[in-house]
């Protein structure tokens, strides 16, 4: 599979798209504009961009306010940061106040490497899912990262999105849709069913492949959204195959698995692996040492997999 | 007519204020839980904001030109309710229902439960940033309304409040008014004490805030304060008004035991009695 993109690279070029077809737009962010991208929108839109500074909780209050007077604003920083420094003011400001705001954060998981544990986020997703009314969209590459920018600033509501600060496998050469809360076979497969999103999505078709080799056809679910949850078709891939790994550059607790196994326990209970942090935080290094060092491989996906078979 | 600015006379304001703390007390005694120090140091400048200075109608609580109110020192809710009932924007009856199942009026503002409130607040240090972004809208769209936020002292300690404070002057937003209810205490006592947050105006100045300092419950003072900052150009404008916490009833005055105590009903009664008016 070849290299595309950063997610993050797709969010600015979507975004600075999107500023000219909708006035409404506007963008705050705290001093990262270089490394979110959202410097691109800044350049053609300076009236409807606001660097905060460093000071991401304010940034998501002023954004609330935006938003009640009618903007669409979209807020950016590292997930760790937004998500951690600024989440009492989601909670209040935006989630329990229903307001249009969409919060993108860049440079989640541990494939951010070098720069260590300080910059990373592991739980950025379970702390989106922790906030009702969000829908929690973590995107695999870079043309469903546009189609995710842009179904985002359609939704009237509060959308959080992941992005990822390395060069991400291009999943979808051909273009893609996305319909918040829809997952996508993106191959198909009865004998056991591996569901992920982000980065992992390309690990999990490698691992598909090489189960392939063996004479096991895996079925790949593409959950780009975690919230809400497509429960049908994932209760429809644990029926037809009995078996499901869940695969994401997440702590296990509070991610795409926990909701995976919360939907599947009621409708249709099948035996489960997880690929994900276990209870862990990361350290600096290369970024494909990193995940190779944590689990998060198409080999791990494999071995969990046989697991099950 | 889309504006309906209430214009009352300082001492038609004086007698509403009167009004907005009686209804306090009685809807603490009602709900049997709340904050009544902090309603109370606010009474004089909520009752300016709604009956002077706000340009909204009652009418029309949605009109995209409103002035807009955030009750940042969220506790302080029912002098909220208070004035948003006598101002006609909900039912008095609601009162009543203060901080019940099923109600409206939450025991901190909720704009998801009560649209009439300009934002959801009670966790302290979040509404000036909200104000701000409300402030920097309105220059967006040329638009004339301005926003006017009320912290308390105490929440000033938070430092969130700092970062607003920094960027409102950063993004010369001469359209937004905070307003400082400076009643010198906070939930565990005197703020001199817990973290002293002096000198207040020393520090908004020092953040490129214009700042005024009033008596917070001299009427004229307060609503001369207000209207002067309309004419303040390039800056944000900080109120700092001297308050009493308790104001109005002599056994809450400066007894920071009613910072989150509801009167009894024997305490409704004598409360009541002092602020004028029958039982």
């Amino acid at each position: 599979m070849r290299l595309g993109k950063a997610t993050r690279e797709a969010y600015g070029e979507a975004l600075a798209e999107l500023g000219a077809e909708d006035p409404r737009i506007v963008v705050l962010d705290a001093d990262l504009s270089k490394s979110t991208m959202t410097m691109q929108f800044a350049k053609r839109f300076p009236d409807r961009f606001f660097n905060v500074g460093i000071a991401e909780a304010n940034m998501v209050g002023i954004a609330a306010g935006m938003a009640s007077c009618g903007k669409i604003p979209f807020v950016s920083s590292f997930a760790c940061f937004l998500m951690c420094k600024a989440f009492d003011q989601l909670r209040l400001g935006v989630a329990y106040s229903n307001l249009n705001v969409k919060v993108v954060v860049t440079h989640g998981g541990i494939s951010i490497g070098e720069d260590g544990v300080s910059q990373m986020s592991v739980e950025d997703v379970a702390l989106a899912c922790a906030l009702p009314g969000f829908t929690v969209v973590v995107p695999a590459d870079e043309e469903e990262t546009r189609m995710a920018v842009r179904a985002a600033a359609r939704h009237n509501g509060p959308v959080f999105i992941r992005t990822g600060r390395p060069k991400a496998p291009v999943v979808y050469e051909a273009g893609c849709d996305l319909t918040l809360g829809r997952a996508k076979v993106v191959r198909r497969g009865n004998d056991l069913t591996i569901l992920a999103n982000g980065l992992l999505v390309a690990e999990a078709i490698a691992a598909a492949e090489a189960l392939a080799a063996r004479g096991v056809h895996a079925r790949v679910l593409d959950v780009h959204t975690v919230k809400p949850l497509d429960e049908q078709t994932i209760t429809k891939a644990a029926q037809e195959t009995g078996r499901v790994v869940v695969a994401e550059e997440h702590l296990l607790y509070g991610g795409l698995g926990s909701a995976v196994a919360m939907c599947l326990a009621r409708t249709r209970p099948v035996p489960m692996r997880f690929v994900g942090l276990n209870d862990t935080y990361a350290e600096s290094g290369k970024p494909a040492d990193l995940m190779r060092k944590y689990g998060l491989t198409a080999d791990r996906i494999v071995q969990a997999a046989e697991e099950l078979l | 007519m889309q504006s309906a600015q209430a214009d009352l006379t300082v001492p038609q304001l004086e007698e509403m204020a009167r009004r907005l703390r009686r209804d306090v007390i009685t809807m603490l005694g009602a709900a049997g839980s709340g904050h009544p120090g902090g309603s109370l140091s606010a009474a004089d400048i909520v009752t300016a904001l709604f009956f002077r200075i706000l340009s909204q109608n009652p009418r029309d609580p949605a009109w995209p030109d409103r002035d807009r109110f955030i009750l940042s020192k969220g506790h302080a809710a029912p002098v909220l309710y208070a004035a948003l009932a006598e101002r006609g924007f909900i039912p008095k009856e609601w009162l009543s229902r203060l901080r019940q199942i099923d109600s409206p009026l939450q025991g901190h503002p909720s704009v998801r439960d009560l649209p009439a409130v300009e934002a959801s607040t009670g966790s302290l240090g979040q509404g000036l940033s909200i104000g701000l972004g409300m402030a920097l809208a309105g220059r967006m769209d040329g638009k004339a309304y301005r926003v006017y936020v009320l912290l308390g002292d105490g929440e000033s300690e938070e430092g969130q409040v700092w970062e607003a404070a920094m960027a409102a002057a950063h993004f010369r937003a001469d359209n937004l008014t905070a307003i400082l209810d400076m009643n010198g205490f906070q939930l565990d006592g005197p703020t001199a004490q817990i973290m002293n947050p002096m000198p207040q105006a020393d520090k908004w100045r020092a953040f490129g805030w214009h700042v005024i300092e009033v008596d917070g419950h001299n009427m004229a003072q307060v609503v001369s304060a207000l209207e002067s900052a309309r004419e303040v150009k390039g800056k944000p404008t900080m109120v700092i008004a001297a308050t009493v916490k308790g104001k109005g009833v002599s056994f809450m005055e400066n007894n920071n035991e009613y910072h989150g105590k509801a009167p009894t009903a024997e305490q409704v009664e004598a409360a009541l009695k002092e602020l004028g008016g029958a039982a």
